[in-house]
C-alpha cells in the first residue's frame, strides 16, 4: 500500500466502499427474492435474473413513455414504474408457479433445470422485442449529479436512490415476513407442511403468492438496477450465480444472514479490486466463499429449522 | 442359469446395445459422413463422455455436478498444453521476443515457461496428467463436500460457483492460459499433422472406442458391488451409514470417476477441434452437459451418449438456419426432459420398444425361458419389468432430496 498518503487511502477506501456499496445493493435486491423463494419454498429458480431483468424492461418501457409521450411526467415517473415491474413480474411470477413450479416441489434440482429453460425462453424473448443491444432509461434531472461529501470523496446521487430502495424494500420484506399473519403463514408451511394444512392454512396458495413475491421483488430490483447501469437481455443472469453464493452463504432460510453475506462478498470484492485485478479480486472472494461453505455447509447464519 | 461374465456389465441386453452403438459410431457414421461431418460428429462423441459421467454421479449417485465443465475443460487444456508446446519449438517462434514459449505468452510479456507448463513437455505425462489432474481436483472437492456431509442443491450450487470462477481465472491470467481466445492453433500431434483427412478420420476412431470402453467400464462399475450400493445409497443414504459404510467414500468415488470420463471427453475434443477455450469450461457449458445427461436418460449410460449426441446434432442444424429458434429449442428441452419425459430418451424407447421386445422373445420361446429365470440381477431388468423399477428409483431419487 506503499505510494498512498492516509487522506487518500481513506478516500480510496470511502469511493471503492461506496461502489461496494451499489454492488451489494444489487446482490441484496437480488437475493432477497431468491432468499424467500429458495429459504422458504425450497425451489431454485434460475431465471430469477430473467425477473430481474424484465422489471427493467418495464422501467425502460415506462421511462420511454413518460419521455417520449408525456414528457410533463418525467420527473415522476420512476414510482410508476417500480409499480408497474412489480406487477408484471408478479404476475409472471404466479402463472410460472401454477404452470411449471407447482408439479416439482420436493424436486429441487428438476426445478433448477426448469427455471434455467424458462430464463433461457425469456432471454431470447428479450433478444428478441427489445433487440440484442442495451438500453438504457431516461433519467429524470433530478437524478443527475452526485453529492460532494469531501474534495476526494464524491458520491452519485442514483447510487444513493439504490441504496435508499434496497433499505426499504429490505425492512418491508422483514415486515411482511416477520412481522404479519401472512408471513406466519409463509413460514409454518416451511416449517411443517402437513401441520400447517391441517391447521387450515391453504399451503397451496401460500406457495403460490411466496414464489409470486419472490418475483415481485425481483421485479422491483430490476426498476432500481436501470438507475446505475444499462439493461440487456443477460443483464440479470450474470448475477445469478453470485446471488445463489450470496443467498447459501448466508444460510438459505435466513434474512439476516443474506444480508451480512452480501455485504461481505461485495465490500470485499470491491475493496480488493483496488489492488489487485478486477477478475482476481472475484476469484480470490468466491474462492474464500466456497471454502467457508466447505468448512460450514448450513452458511453463516443457520436457522435451527427442522426439515 | 450360471452367472457369466456378460452379467458383469448388465447382462446380454446391455452389451448387444453397447454393440449395436459401437457399429452404429464405427461403422455406420464414418459411410455415411464426409470428413468435415465426421470431425462434427467426433466433436459430439467428446460430450458423450461427459454425459455418462453424468448418469453415474447425477443418475445413480443422486449428486448433481453443474461443474462437469470444470473437468472438461481441464483434460482439454492439458492436452492443450502439450499441442501447443509442440508447436512452439524454438525453430516455429523464431520471430518472438523470446523464442520457444507459446506465442500468447509472448504477447503478455511473458519471458519464461512458466513451470507448471513444464511437465507437458513430455507426452506420456501428459496423458497422465489428463486422468490424474481432473481427478485430483475432484477427490479435493469431492472429499471437502461429502464428508461434510454437503450434498443436494449445496453441491450443485458450489460446483457451479467453482465453475464460474474457473473460467474468470482463465480469462484473467491471459499470460498463462491465452486468456479468453484459449490455447488456439495446434496442428501437430508428436510430430503427426492432425489436420489432414486421415488423422481426423484415425482421432474420430480413437474417440469411439475410447468412448465404447468407458461405456463398458460404467456398466462394470454400474453393476459391481460398488454399483449396487451406490443405488442404495441414493435411495436411503441413512440406511447405507448406518450399516456401517462410508457414504462420504461413495460419493468421492463416483464423482471422481465422472470427472475422470469427462477429461477424457475434455481431451479428444482438443484433439479433433484443434483448440480448447475457457467457453467450455464455464457454467452455460456445464449445464448444457447436464441437459445431454437429462435428454439421453439420467439412468442409462448408453441413453446418455444419444442424448448428447443428438441434442448436439440439432443443436447444430437448428442453430445453422435458425440461430434464434435454438435458444428457445433448448429453454424448451430443458423444461420438457423435467416436466414431461424424466426417464429421457432411454425411459420413452423403454416404453415403446419393450412391447417389440417382448413380440420378438415370444417369437424364439427359449429366449423367453432364459430370461424369466429366477436368477435375475436388479441391474438387468427384463423389458417389461424396467420401466417400474426405474420409476421407482426416479421416485425415491426425487424423495431422498
Amino acid at each position: 500500500m506503499g505510494g498512498y498518503t492516509g487522506e487518500e487511502l481513506t478516500a480510496i477506501f470511502l469511493m471503492q466502499g461506496f461502489s461496494g456499496l451499489s454492488l451489494f445493493c444489487v446482490f441484496l435486491l437480488m437475493a432477497l427474492g431468491l432468499a424467500i423463494i429458495f429459504g422458504q419454498m425450497g425451489v431454485i429458480n434460475m431465471a430469477h435474473g430473467e425477473f430481474l431483468t424484465l422489471g427493467a424492461y418495464i422501467t425502460y418501457l415506462v421511462s420511454y413513455a413518460a419521455s417520449d409521450v408525456w414528457p410533463f411526467l418525467l420527473d415522476y415517473y420512476f414510482p410508476v414504474a417500480i409499480v408497474f415491474a412489480f406487477l408484471g413480474t408478479f404476475i409472471l411470477g404466479y402463472l410460472v408457479e401454477r404452470y411449471l413450479i407447482r408439479f416439482l416441489y420436493n424436486r429441487p434440482l428438476d426445478t433448477l433445470l426448469a427455471t434455467w429453460g424458462l430464463g433461457l425462453i425469456l432471454q431470447q424473448i428479450f433478444r428478441s422485442t427489445f433487440g440484442p443491444r442495451e438500453k438504457s432509461v431516461v433519467m429524470p434531472d433530478w437524478l443527475m449529479g452526485s453529492y460532494q461529501a469531501t474534495d476526494m470523496v464524491d458520491i452519485p446521487l442514483n447510487g444513493l436512490l439504490v441504496v435508499g430502495i434496497t433499505i426499504v424494500l429490505t425492512i418491508a420484506v422483514f415486515i411482511l415476513l416477520y412481522r404479519s399473519r401472512w408471513g406466519i403463514k409463509v413460514r409454518a408451511t416451511t416449517q411443517n407442511r402437513v401441520m400447517a394444512n391441517a391447521a387450515g392454512i391453504n399451503t397451496e396458495r401460500v406457495d403460490r403468492l411466496t414464489f409470486a413475491l419472490g418475483c415481485g421483488i425481483a421485479g422491483v430490483a430490476g426498476a432500481a438496477f436501470t438507475t446505475i447501469a444499462s439493461t440487456g437481455p443477460t443483464t440479470g443472469s450474470l448475477y445469478i450465480v453470485d446471488t445463489f453464493l450470496v443467498v447459501v452463504f448466508g444460510g438459505a432460510a435466513s434474512l439476516l444472514g443474506t444480508v451480512a453475506s452480501a455485504f461481505g462478498i461485495a465490500q470485499s470484492q470491491s475493496i480488493l479490486s483496488f489492488f489487485l485485478s478486477g477478475s482476481m479480486a472475484k476469484v480470490i472472494t468466491l474462492m474464500t466463499v466456497v471454502i467457508i461453505l466447505m468448512l460450514r455447509p448450513q452458511g453463516l447464519f443457520a436457522s435451527k429449522v427442522r426439515r | 442359469m450360471k452367472a457369466s461374465w456378460m452379467d458383469k456389465f448388465g447382462g446380454r441386453g446391455k452389451l448387444i446395445q453397447i454393440l449395436i452403438i459401437a457399429v452404429l459410431i464405427l461403422v455406420v457414421l464414418p459411410l455415411v459422413a464426409d470428413t468435415f461431418r465426421l470431425n462434427l460428429y467426433g466433436k459430439y462423441l467428446t460430450y458423450a463422455f461427459v454425459a455418462a459421467g453424468l448418469v453415474l454421479c447425477w443418475g445413480y449417485g443422486g449428486i448433481l455436478s453443474l461443474g462437469q465443465g470444470i473437468f472438461f475443460g481441464l483434460g482439454g487444456y492439458c492436452m492443450a498444453m502439450f499441442l501447443k508446446l509442440e508447436a512452439s519449438s524454438p525453430e516455429n517462434t523464431a520471430i518472438q521476443s523470446t523464442p520457444g514459449i507459446p506465442d500468447f505468452m509472448d504477447w503478455n510479456q511473458l519471458t519464461a515457461l512458466p513451470w507448471f507448463w513444464e511437465p507437458f513437455r513430455s507426452f506420456p505425462l501428459t496423458l497422465l496428467l489428463i486422468v490424474l489432474v481432473p481427478a485430483f481436483f475432484a477427490f479435493v472437492i469431492g472429499y471437502a463436500m461429502f464428508k461434510r456431509r454437503v450434498g443436494g442443491v449445496y453441491f450443485a450450487i458450489i460446483t457451479q460457483a467453482i465453475a464460474s470462477i474457473m473460467t474468470i481465472l482463465i480469462i484473467g491470467q491471459q499470460g498463462y492460459t491465452g486468456g479468453i481466445n484459449g490455447i488456439t492453433d495446434l496442428r501437430t500431434l508428436m510430430g503427426w499433422n492432425i489436420q489432414t483427412d486421415f488423422a481426423q478420420y484415425v482421432l474420430f476412431f480413437a474417440c469411439g472406442i475410447a468412448l465404447i470402453l468407458c461405456l463398458l467400464a460404467g456398466q462394470f462399475i454400474l453393476n459391481s458391488r460398488y454399483g449396487q450400493l451406490l443405488i442404495a445409497m441414493r435411495d436411503q443414504e441413512d440406511r447405507v451409514r448406518f450399516s456401517g459404510y462410508d457414504v462420504a467414500n461413495i460419493k468421492i468415488f463416483v464423482f471422481v470417476a465422472a470427472a475422470v470420463m469427462s477429461a477424457i471427453g475434455g481431451a479428444f475434443f482438443t484433439l479433433q477441434v484443434g483448440f480448447m477455450s475457457p467457453s467450455f469450461v464455464g457454467t452455460v457449458a456445464s449445464i448444457e452437459m447436464v441437459i445431454f445427461c437429462a435428454v439421453g436418460g439420467r439412468l442409462s449410460l448408453i441413453g446418455a451418449a444419444y442424448g448428447a449426441f443428438l441434442v448436439n446434432l440439432a443443436k447444430s442444424s437448428l442453430s445453422e438456419s435458425f440461430p434464434q429458434l435454438w435458444v428457445v429449442a433448448m429453454g424448451a428441452l430443458f423444461i420438457a426432459v423435467v416436466m414431461l419425459f424424466p426417464r429421457g430418451l432411454a425411459g420413452l424407447v423403454s416404453d415403446y420398444a419393450a412391447p417389440v421386445r417382448n413380440w420378438f422373445a415370444s417369437a424364439f420361446k427359449r429366449e423367453t425361458i432364459a430370461a424369466s429365470g429366477p436368477e435375475i440381477k436388479p441391474g438387468a431388468p427384463k423389458p417389461a419389468e424396467s420401466k417400474a423399477r426405474e420409476d421407482v428409483s426416479i421416485a425415491s431419487a426425487q424423495e431422498s432430496h
